[in-house]
């Protein structure tokens, strides 16, 4: 039983690892990207794979109980809320770009205008 | 039968130069000093051309580092002085520290012997198995209740600061963003449908179970209130003024509070003349025990709840 207990916590430190490896790209993606939509892809993925191996080492290292269900709940109330907010703020960002020019291509523009243009007509 | 009286004689009574001084038009005082507003001093394009074009010289003299010595010194300066200036504020704040006794000790001065009562006794004298809400709900409810009153207060602050006048709000609807609401956003929407059902059954378990474990009317009302906010971004005003109007936002308050304040009112009388007090105080750990704790915790949430939802309404919209 014991060799059971020490691979679970080195799986659990492991993925703590993993987690927090994933939080110091999304850092440094942050910190280098200079435009919204690129800032938030990098942090997306603090948002959901960070946080995901975080709290999947912590689950490994509590062991079978209600904590750990506790924080699976966590995981998929994060996995279903992060998304909907950055969503949220990446719509904000494109209908109130001021130059669009600088950041898209000029095929995106025309998509992005053309939606604009459903919208209205709706 | 009421007699009309002639306008010479209706402008020497009290009520006519009452009414003036009302409006602002005359002085009732100096009788011919008329109080009306400055006109606003005319101004040519011509001359805001020039104004312009000085403040831009201005400027550039100024704030033009490569000509001008002094304000390079400045800039240079400030920063090696802000530098030392944190380090020496930090310095100042640790050394204040490192002469505060150890965390936890025994010979600490805050382990007096309010905290030993608390600990022995808070569980028969409350009945709440949390430590933490028998404190604030049953020792120190009087401090409580003026929280919740500091929430009121500051909802009615936050009323009278930010309400829009309606007959001002139909002339300037088309530049008034904040009418504007974003709708039919499928995401925010599918979003929302599941998850706000859940959101405000986690604050009213967190709202009900404040004696029996972490939580209580706080934090349990700041998740409702969160969870109405997202709802009415998902779905709009149209929604949740179905159940959720101002005047349903007074009510709850006042009820709330009122219904605070007599209870406390009764524990005060009960516990502190001698006199015995109805209300059980029930076994420890079941929902339905620890006597009125359970009631004051529902009135705090409720009256959290509904400031913060009626704080963000007023900053969206101005009204409800």
């Amino acid at each position: 039983m014991e060799i059971i207990e020490w691979i679970r916590m080195l799986l659990g430190g492991a993925l703590l690892l993993i987690g927090v490896v994933f939080f110091l790209v999304e850092m440094i993606g942050v910190f280098r990207f200079k435009y919204v939509l690129n800032r938030m892809h990098a942090a997306a993925m603090g948002d959901t794979l960070g946080i995901g191996c975080s709290l999947l080492g912590l689950i490994f290292i509590s062991g079978w109980n209600w904590t750990s269900l506790k924080l699976l709940l966590v995981i998929v109330v994060l996995w279903f809320s992060s998304p909907a907010s950055s969503h949220l703020i990446a719509r904000l960002e494109v209908t109130t770009d001021e130059n669009p020019k600088e950041h898209y291509t000029e095929k995106m523009i025309g998509a992005s205008a053309d939606c604009a243009e459903e919208k209205e007509e709706k | 039968m009421s007699k009309r009286v002639p306008e010479e004689q209706y402008k020497k009574t009290f009520s006519f130069r009452f009414h003036q001084w009302l409006n602002g038009t005359k002085d009732p005082y100096l009788d011919t000093v008329e109080l009306r507003p400055q006109e606003e001093p005319k101004q040519t394009d011509e001359d805001l051309e020039q104004e312009a074009k000085q403040r831009i010289i201005r400027e550039e003299r100024a704030y033009n580092l490569e000509h001008n010595a002094q304000a390079r010194l400045f800039s240079k300066l400030y920063r090696y002085f802000a530098v030392i200036m944190c380090i020496s504020l930090a310095l100042v704040l640790l050394t204040g520290v490192s002469y505060l006794p150890k965390f936890g000790l025994m010979e600490h001065p805050t382990n007096n012997e309010v905290p030993a009562r608390y600990i022995e006794q808070g569980l028969q004298e409350t009945g709440a198995i949390n430590i933490v809400t028998g404190m604030i709900l049953d020792y120190r409810a009087f401090d409580t209740l003026g929280e919740s009153h500091v929430l009121f207060i500051a909802t009615c602050t936050v009323l009278i600061l930010l309400r829009v006048d309606k007959k001002k709000e139909r002339e300037s609807e088309s530049n008034n963003d904040r009418v504007y609401e974003p709708k039919n956003d499928v995401i925010l929407q599918t979003v929302a449908k599941y998850l706000v059902p859940f959101i405000e059954i986690f604050g009213i378990y967190v709202i009900l179970g404040g004696h029996l474990g972490p939580g209580g009317g706080f934090s349990g009302g700041a998740i409702c209130g969160a969870g109405l906010i997202l709802y009415l971004n998902a779905f709009g005003f149209a929604k949740t003024e179905k159940f959720f109007t101002g005047k349903t936002y007074k009510a709850m308050c006042f009820g709330a509070l009122a219904c605070y304040s007599l209870a406390k009112t009764y524990s005060f009388f009960t516990g502190a003349n001698h006199l015995h007090s109805v209300i059980p105080l029930g076994t420890p750990g079941a929902i339905l025990s620890s006597g009125l704790i359970l009631i004051l915790d529902i009135c705090v949430g409720l009256v959290v709840a509904g400031t913060m939802y009626t704080f963000y309404v007023m900053f969206r919209k101005g009204d409800y």
